[in-house]
This record gives C-alpha cells, sequence and structure tokens, in this order.
C-alpha cells in the first residue's frame, strides 16, 4: 500500500470509527470488521512463534478497543490510537505469559504442543459464554439481551425488569468485566 | 469463540458514547477531590488568621501560581498520558517550568540574603510538618485523580500513576497555601516541591496496581 491510498485508508476507518461513536452500529461494525483484519496480521507478525495466541489476543484487543473507545480524541491519527492499544496487550499478554511459564515451566511445555491443534484460525480458545457465567446477573442478562440476542435497551428491561439505565450500566460494566477476565485478572 | 461473533456482539445495540466522557471525568473525580480536601485542610488546620493581609502580598499570589500552573501543567500531562497514542508535546516542558522558576527564585532570595537569615528562609517555622499536610491534603485529590485515569486507557501505568500524584500534590498545594504561614521562596521551593513529591512517588508505585485495564 504507497503512502497516499494509506492515508485515505486512515480517514475511512477514522470516519467510520466518528460515525460508530455518534451511535452509527452499522459503520461501528464495518469498523471492527476491518480492525480484525489489520490486527490479526499486525500479531501474526509478532507472534511467529505463538500463533495460538493470536486469536486470542486480537479479541481482546478488540474488547479493548471497544471498551476504551471513549479516549479517542478526533483529532488523533487513529493509526496511533489504535497501534498503541495493540502494543499494550500485546505487551502484557507477554508479561502475563513468561510470569506464567516461571510458575509451571515443564509442564506447559508437554501440553501446549498438543493444544495446537488445527483450530480454525479465526477461533479463540476462549469461550464467551463460561466467561458470560463468571459475570454477575446484573452484568449478565443485559450483555445477553442487547448484545447477544440484539434487543433494545428498552426491550431488555422488559425481559429482564431491570431499569434502562441499570441495563446500560450492566452492559458497560460487564463488557469491562469480561476484559479484565480475559486478560486473566478477575 | 469465532471473532465474528465477539465483533456482531460489539457493535449490536447502543455503541455511541457521550462527547467529553474524559473531561468529565476529570471533572468528577477532581472536583470530589478537591471539595473533600479542602475540607480536610479547614477541619483539620484552618485557614491563616491573616489571610486577608497576606493576600496584599505578591508572595502569597506567587505560591499559588506556582501551585497552579503545576496543576494545570500536570493535568495536561495526565489527560495525554490517559489516550492511547497521544503525544506529550510540550506538556514535560510545561511541567519542568514552574519548578526551575521557583529554585531560580528561591536561589536568587538565599544569595541575596543576609547570610543569618538563610537558615530561616529555608526552614522556616514548619518544615517538619509541611510536606507530610500538602500529602495528606492530597490523598482524596490522588483517589480522584487515579479513579478518573482509571475509567481512561493509559498505556504507561507508573507514569500516568505518577502524573496522577503530581497532579493531586499541586492542587493540594493550592488548598495548602491559605492554611501556610510560610512565604520565604527557599522554603516553597525545597519543602512545598518536597510534599507534591510524596503523592508522585505515591502515585507512581500505585499506577501500575490500579490502572491496569
Amino acid at each position: 500500500m504507497d503512502n497516499e491510498s494509506a492515508h485515505t485508508h486512515e480517514q475511512r476507518l477514522r470516519a467510520a470509527l466518528l460515525a460508530g461513536l455518534a451511535g452509527d452500529g452499522a459503520a461501528y461494525h464495518g469498523f471492527l470488521k476491518e480492525m480484525t483484519a489489520h490486527l490479526r496480521a499486525y500479531f501474526r507478525r509478532r507472534l511467529r512463534g505463538l500463533p495460538d495466541e493470536v486469536e486470542d489476543l486480537l479479541q481482546e484487543t478488540l474488547l479493548a478497543l471497544h471498551n476504551q473507545r471513549h479516549t479517542y480524541d478526533a483529532a488523533q491519527p487513529l493509526t496511533a490510537w489504535v497501534h498503541a492499544i495493540a502494543k499494550y496487550k500485546l505487551i502484557d499478554m507477554l508479561r502475563r505469559r513468561s510470569h506464567r511459564e516461571q510458575l509451571h515451566e515443564p509442564l506447559d511445555e508437554h501440553t501446549e504442543l498438543f493444544a495446537s491443534a488445527d483450530l480454525d484460525a479465526a477461533e479463540a480458545r476462549r469461550d464467551l459464554a463460561m466467561y458470560l457465567d463468571q459475570l454477575p446477573q446484573q452484568q449478565r442478562l443485559p450483555i445477553i439481551h442487547m448484545k447477544l440476542q440484539g434487543l433494545s435497551v428498552a426491550e431488555a428491561a422488559a425481559a429482564t425488569g431491570m431499569s434502562e439505565s441499570a441495563i446500560k450500566v450492566g452492559v458497560h460494566r460487564g463488557l469491562k468485566a469480561l476484559a479484565a477476565l480475559f486478560g486473566g485478572q478477575s | 469463540m469465532k471473532t465474528d461473533e465477539l465483533v456482531n456482539m460489539l457493535a449490536s445495540g447502543n455503541v455511541g458514547v457521550e462527547p467529553h466522557v474524559v473531561e468529565r471525568r476529570f471533572m468528577i473525580g477532581l472536583g470530589v477531590g478537591s471539595i473533600a480536601s479542602v475540607l480536610l485542610m479547614i477541619t483539620t488546620l484552618g485557614l491563616r488568621p491573616d489571610l486577608i493581609e497576606a493576600a496584599r502580598l505578591p508572595m502569597f499570589w506567587f505560591k499559588c501560581a506556582f501551585a497552579a500552573s503545576l496543576a494545570a501543567a500536570s493535568l495536561v500531562m495526565v489527560a495525554r498520558l490517559s489516550r492511547p497514542g497521544a503525544p506529550l508535546g510540550r506538556a514535560p516542558t510545561a511541567l519542568a517550568s514552574p519548578l526551575l522558576v521557583v529554585w531560580l527564585l528561591a536561589a536568587l532570595t538565599l544569595v541575596i540574603a543576609a547570610p543569618e537569615q538563610r537558615a530561616e528562609m529555608l526552614f522556616g517555622d514548619t518544615w517538619t510538618l509541611c510536606p507530610l499536610l500538602i500529602a495528606m491534603l492530597a490523598m482524596p485529590l490522588l483517589a480522584g485523580a487515579l479513579w478518573a485515569v482509571s475509567g481512561l486507557a493509559p498505556t504507561r501505568l507508573r507514569l500516568a500513576g505518577a502524573a496522577s500524584g503530581l497532579l493531586a500534590g499541586a492542587l493540594a498545594t493550592l488548598v495548602y497555601c491559605v492554611h501556610c504561614p510560610e512565604m520565604a521562596a527557599p522554603f516553597i521551593a525545597v519543602w512545598y516541591v518536597a510534599g507534591i513529591a510524596l503523592p508522585t512517588v505515591l502515585g507512581a508505585l500505585l499506577g501500575p496496581r490500579l490502572l491496569r485495564w
């Protein structure tokens, strides 16, 4: 990609994110999908020796992009923002990993040999349902209704008997808690 | 879990964010922290009895300006450190300037002063307490600043924690100015700065623990 098309590419992604921040779900979906491809390539290049970590880290980073999307400043280049988040998550994962390996080195090497089966590249090892189960009900239900079943705030409130603001807060806190669980810091 | 599913999940429902979340977070955190700090100062220390007369002296306003400019510069620093990939720009220079000015003024004052006055200018009457009192007044502000930053996305946690501590210390100094009777530049250059350094170090220690995301 030459410089100019990289520039227009960034402009387009940035416009999609800004539309998303203003509430346009479809634009935001497109933004996340493109980010997925870019970030996967980015992490693959940096984790040649750890191909199994790529998809997990990618999902962690997407969740972080989403949870921290309010920290994007429209005056700031989008690449700088995404890159800083991706790098932060990459370093965080490597640090956790080296810490884990110091604790049980010999065991890990064997199990890792078998863990690297030919899973679909787009599938992470973690299971969303299992993580959701660990969340308290007032966070789990709003996420299930709004984020997985696609109900509106009012519908989710009616379905759960929670107030609309409790639904919004529940989704917000639930996704934060999910990010913490993903990062192994529950 | 498939990544596409995660993306679908994240993009469904309400994805918009309210504008100025970052600014609002700092306003709430520092607002509550400031109120608590002022209440703490009034209940435990009290205003200096000669506040009205002191407010006529340039040195009183110099102290306030020193604390306020340090607070402003560290607020800019903290806000930038809270946004991933935001360049620090001139924020570190802006932070260093008030310190350099106060140190320069202190050095000049000491050089001009008669030798027997120098110790009094440096130690005043309250040097043993001053840094601790500033640090005490900084605690609610540090809590507020760390709360604000923890809802954002700092990527350099220790630095973000230190900058939060510096901000808390500078604001606490502003609060402390209306209590503290000391008016000599050398005193401020050493003991005020020591008082600000305490929450800064504490912030640097707490940052990596409290600011992870």
